[in-house]
C-alpha cells in the first residue's frame, strides 16, 4: 500500500526494473506473456493490462459486481457515521471515547481498501502513517491516533478531525460512481490480505494504539464479502477450489477466535511470537488458493 | 538408485569415468577424500576432472528409484533443509501433499519448472520462477518423517518404526524447540543455492493449508569450482571434516550402514534409511584464539594435512594406541577422532554441511557452525551409542554447542506413477 503512494518516482523505477528483469527472464525461456508474471503491479495498471484481453463481463458476474458495490456503499455509510462519532470525540476532547472509537471506526476504510486506493488520493489522506507522506502533509486517522495514545492530547486537533470526516463524506460520495470490474475484484481480494501480511501481522500499521487485530479481521473480511460475490463463479470453474477456500476462511476465523474480547480485539501488544506466526501462516494458507480465483475469467 | 544411474548413462553412452562417477564411487571419493579411491580409478580423479567438461546428463539425479537420492549421493556443494509440520489432520491431506510434493520433485530434480504454466494474466504463475532456465545442478530432495508423524492425528501410531526413537538429551545439549524436530523433514540439496532454495520454496508453497514450515537452515561447503581435486572438505573451524566416511558406494556396505531392513525396521521402510539432524553452533570467537596445540588435540589431527596426530598423510592409519616418549597417548583419548573411531566398529554416512545464520544479535558474536546430518540404519545401534560417547568426554564440546536436533525415517524411494510414501500411507 504504502509504495503506491509514498514514493511514487521510487515505484515507477522499481516497476521498470522488474520488467527489464522480466524481459531478460523471458528471452531465456521463451515464455509467453509477460504480463502474467508481472508481481504486485498496482491495481489500475491491471485493470488496463486485463480490460484489452478479458471477454465482456457475463451477466452473472455483472451481478456479482452489482451485490459488492451495494456492499461497498454500506459500509461506506456505516463509516461516515462511525467518523462522525469518533471525530465529535476528538473535538470534544474526550480522549477515552475516541479511543474507544478509533479502531471500530476505521475497520470500515479496511473493509474496503481496495475501493478507496483506486479512488485517488483517498488512502493517503485518511490512512497515511507518520513517515509515508512529508510531516506537513500528514492528515488522518493515523495522526490522530498519535494524538491520543503518544502525545495524550487531542487539544489542538480540531482541524485534523473536521478534515477527516470531510474526506471520508467525500469518499462515500465518490464510492458510488466507482469503476468495479472483475479482475480489480479478484486483484483486490488478495490485496486485502497482502495489506495483513505486510503491516498487520506484524504490528506495523498501529504503532501506537496497538489495534492491529482490528485492522486484520477487517481486511479479511473486506476479502470474504468479494469471495462470497463470486462464490457461484469459482464453484461453477473449479469447486474444489471454491471449498478450499471456505476451509481456509474457516480456519483463519478460528485462528483469530482466541483473540476476540468482548466487540472486538486484543491489543496485538498482547500476543506471543508463536501465535503472531500461527496467524501469518493462516494467513498465507488462505491468500494462495484465494490468489487463483482469477480463473473464473476466460481460461 | 544405482542400478538405475547405470542403465541409464550406459544407454547413454556416456564414458565409463562418467557411469563410475554417476554410480557414486568417483563422487564419493572426490567429495569425502575416502580411501581407496586411487585403487578404484585407474588414473588420478585430478586430471580427468578438469579435462571433462560437465554435460547436462550427469546434472541429473534421478529422483524415481528404490532409495530416495540425496543419501548415498555424493555431496552437493549447497543445502537448503527445512522441517514442516502439518496443519491438517486428515490422511487424506496429507497422502495428497506427498503426491503433488513427489511429481513437483521429480520435475524440479529434472530441471523442469515446478509444473506447467497456464499464462493466465489473472493468475499468478504455477512456478516461483528464479530457476527458470537453470540447469538441474544434481538437485535431490529428500523427505523424512519425525516421531510426531506418529502421535494421534494420523491413525498411524503403531506404524512408527522402532529404530525412529526420541532421541536421548546427550550432556551439554542446548536444545531449542525453534530448531527441533518437525513432522516432516526434506533436505535439499544441489550445486547452486539459487536452485536449492526455488525447491524448498515451492514445495512450502504447494504445502500451505496443510503444513508450515518449522525450521530452515541453508547450508554449503567449499564447492567443486574452489577444490577440482575434491580433496575432504574443512569444516568452519578449519579441519578436515569427513576423512573416515564408510564407502558406500560398495553396496554391503550401503546395506550395512544406512538401508533400514526389515530385521529392525518395519516392511514399508524397506530401502528407506533414518536421518539425524543436529544443527550445532560453533564458539568460534573462542576457537579463533585457540592454540593450535590445542585445536590439534581436540580433533586429534594435524590441521594442514589431516593426517591422524603424528602422522603425515591424511590417510594414515589411526593409531589409537600409539604413545609418545613420555608414554602418553599420542592421540588424546578425549579427542574427536579417537572417540568417533568407536573402535572401528560403529558407522554412519556423514552428510553434514556448514551453515552460517548471520550474527547472533544478543552478543554480535557469529552464529555459524555445522548442520551436522548422517544417515544410519539404525541408530539405536549407530548415532546414538556414538553421540553419548562423545557428548560426555570430547575435547570438541568446549568449542560447540548443539542447539537443534531431530531424528526422521526417510521413506523409500518411489517408483514412477508412485509416490514418496506410498508403503506408508
Amino acid at each position: 500500500m504504502i509504495q503506491k503512494w509514498s514514493y511514487p518516482l521510487a515505484a515507477v523505477v522499481l516497476g521498470s526494473s522488474l520488467l527489464a528483469a522480466c524481459g531478460n527472464a523471458q528471452t531465456q525461456t521463451e515464455e509467453k506473456k509477460p504480463e502474467a508474471t508481472q508481481p504486485d503491479k498496482p491495481a489500475a495498471a491491471d485493470q488496463s493490462a486485463t480490460a484489452s484481453t478479458a471477454p465482456a463481463t457475463s451477466p452473472e458476474l455483472q451481478a456479482s459486481i452489482d451485490q459488492y458495490r451495494k456492499w461497498v456503499v454500506d459500509q461506506t455509510d456505516q463509516f461516515v457515521k462511525a467518523t462522525e462519532g469518533f471525530t465529535t470525540a476528538v473535538k470534544a476532547g474526550d480522549m477515552e471515547k475516541a479511543k474507544k472509537e478509533y479502531a471500530p471506526a476505521r475497520a470500515y476504510f479496511e473493509k474496503i481498501e481496495p475501493i478507496a486506493e483506486s479512488l485517488g488520493d483517498f488512502d493517503p489522506w485518511i490512512d497515511a502513517r507518520e513517515g509515508d507522506v512529508p510531516d506537513n502533509e500528514w492528515r488522518g486517522y493515523h495522526k490522530l491516533e498519535k494524538a491520543l495514545w503518544e502525545t495524550k492530547s487531542v487539544a489542538d486537533q480540531g482541524k485534523v478531525a473536521d478534515q477527516l470526516l470531510q474526506d471520508v463524506k467525500q469518499l462515500r460520495v465518490k464510492v458510488e460512481s466507482v469503476e468495479i470490474d472483475v479482475p480489480m475484484l479478484v486483484t483486490g481480494a488478495v490485496e486485502l490480505l497482502n495489506e495483513v501480511s505486510t503491516s498487520k501481522v506484524t504490528g506495523e500499521e498501529e504503532r501506537y494504539s496497538h489495534t492491529d487485530l482490528y485492522d486484520f479481521a477487517a481486511n479479511v473480511e473486506g476479502a470474504h464479502e468479494i469471495y462470497k460475490v463470486l462464490k457461484p463463479a469459482v464453484t461453477a470453474k473449479d469447486s474444489a477450489l471454491a471449498s478450499e477456500i471456505e476451509t481456509r476462511f474457516a480456519d483463519l476465523d478460528k485462528a483469530l477466535a482466541p483473540y476476540r474480547k468482548g466487540d472486538g480485539y486484543v491489543l496485538y501488544t498482547e500476543l506471543k511470537e508463536d501465535q503472531v506466526k500461527k496467524l501469518s501462516q493462516s494467513l498465507d494458507a488462505l491468500a494462495e488458493p484465494l490468489s487463483k480465483m482469477g480463473k473464473i475469467v476466460g481460461g | 538408485m544405482n542400478d538405475k544411474h547405470l542403465a541409464n548413462t550406459t544407454a547413454n553412452k556416456i564414458t565409463r569415468r562418467e557411469a563410475l562417477k554417476l554410480a557414486g564411487v568417483g563422487g564419493i571419493g572426490l567429495l569425502l577424500g575416502a580411501t581407496g579411491v586411487n585403487t578404484l580409478l585407474p588414473s588420478s580423479p585430478k586430471n580427468e576432472q578438469t579435462s571433462t567438461t560437465p554435460t547436462r546428463a550427469d546434472e541429473v539425479i534421478p529422483f524415481y528409484g528404490k532409495h530416495q537420492s540425496g543419501i548415498i549421493t555424493p555431496m552437493q556443494d549447497f543445502i537448503c533443509m527445512g522441517a514442516f509440520d502439518l496443519t491438517t489432520t486428515s490422511l487424506g491431506d496429507v497422502r495428497s501433499l506427498f503426491q503433488s510434493w513427489t511429481q513437483a520433485a521429480a520435475r524440479m530434480t529434472a530441471g523442469k519448472n515446478v509444473d506447467e504454466e497456464s499464462d493466465h494474466a489473472l493468475l499468478p504463475p504455477v512456478d516461483t520462477g528464479e530457476a527458470m532456465g537453470l540447469r538441474p545442478m544434481k538437485l535431490t530432495i529428500t523427505f523424512g518423517l519425525g516421531a510426531s508423524f506418529f502421535d494421534e492425528r494420523f491413525g498411524l501410531a503403531s506404524k512408527r518404526p522402532a529404530p525412529l526413537v526420541d532421541l536421548p538429551r546427550f550432556n551439554s545439549d542446548e536444545m531449542r524447540k525453534e530448531w527441533s524436530g518437525g513432522d516432516i523433514v526434506v533436505q535439499v540439496c544441489a550445486n547452486d543455492p539459487q536452485v536449492a532454495f526455488h525447491a524448498l520454496r515451492n514445495l512450502a508453497r504447494i504445502a500451505r493449508g496443510k503444513a508450515v514450515l518449522h525450521w530452515l537452515q541453508e547450508g554449503f561447503q567449499r564447492t567443486s569450482a574452489s577444490d577440482p581435486t575434491g580433496s575432504t572438505p574443512r569444516n568452519l573451524m578449519g579441519f578436515k571434516d569427513g576423512t573416515n566416511n564408510p564407502q558406500v558406494n560398495d553396496h554391503a556396505i550401503a546395506n550395512e550402514v544406512v538401508w533400514a531392513n526389515t530385521a529392525e525396521s518395519p516392511a514399508w521402510m524397506a530401502g528407506g534409511s533414518y536421518m539425524v539432524m543436529r544443527r550445532i553452533r560453533m564458539r568460534i570467537e573462542v576457537w579463533d584464539r585457540s592454540s593450535l596445540t590445542d585445536q590439534e588435540n581436540t580433533f586429534g589431527r594435524h590441521r594442514l594435512t589431516g593426517a591422524p596426530l603424528g602422522k603425515a598423510n591424511e590417510f594414515d592409519e589411526l593409531e589409537l594406541d600409539r604413545k609418545d616418549a613420555k608414554g602418553k597417548p599420542v592421540i588424546p583419548v578425549d579427542s574427536h577422532v579417537a572417540l568417533a573411531h568407536m573402535d572401528g566398529k560403529v558407522k554412519i554416512l556423514r552428510r553434514g554441511y556448514s551453515y552460517s545464520s548471520g550474527m547472533d544479535l544478543k552478543t554480535g558474536q557469529l552464529d555459524a557452525g555445522l548442520l551436522f546430518i548422517c544417515f544410519n540404519r539404525d541408530p539405536r545401534k549407530q548415532f546414538i551409542p556414538m553421540q553419548q560417547k562423545l557428548a560426555s568426554v570430547d575435547l570438541l564440546n568446549e568449542y560447540i554447542t548443539h542447539v537443534g536436533s531431530g531424528l526422521y525415517a526417510c521413506l523409500p524411494g518411489a517408483s514412477e506413477g508412485g509416490y514418496i510414501g506410498d508403503t506408508l500411507f
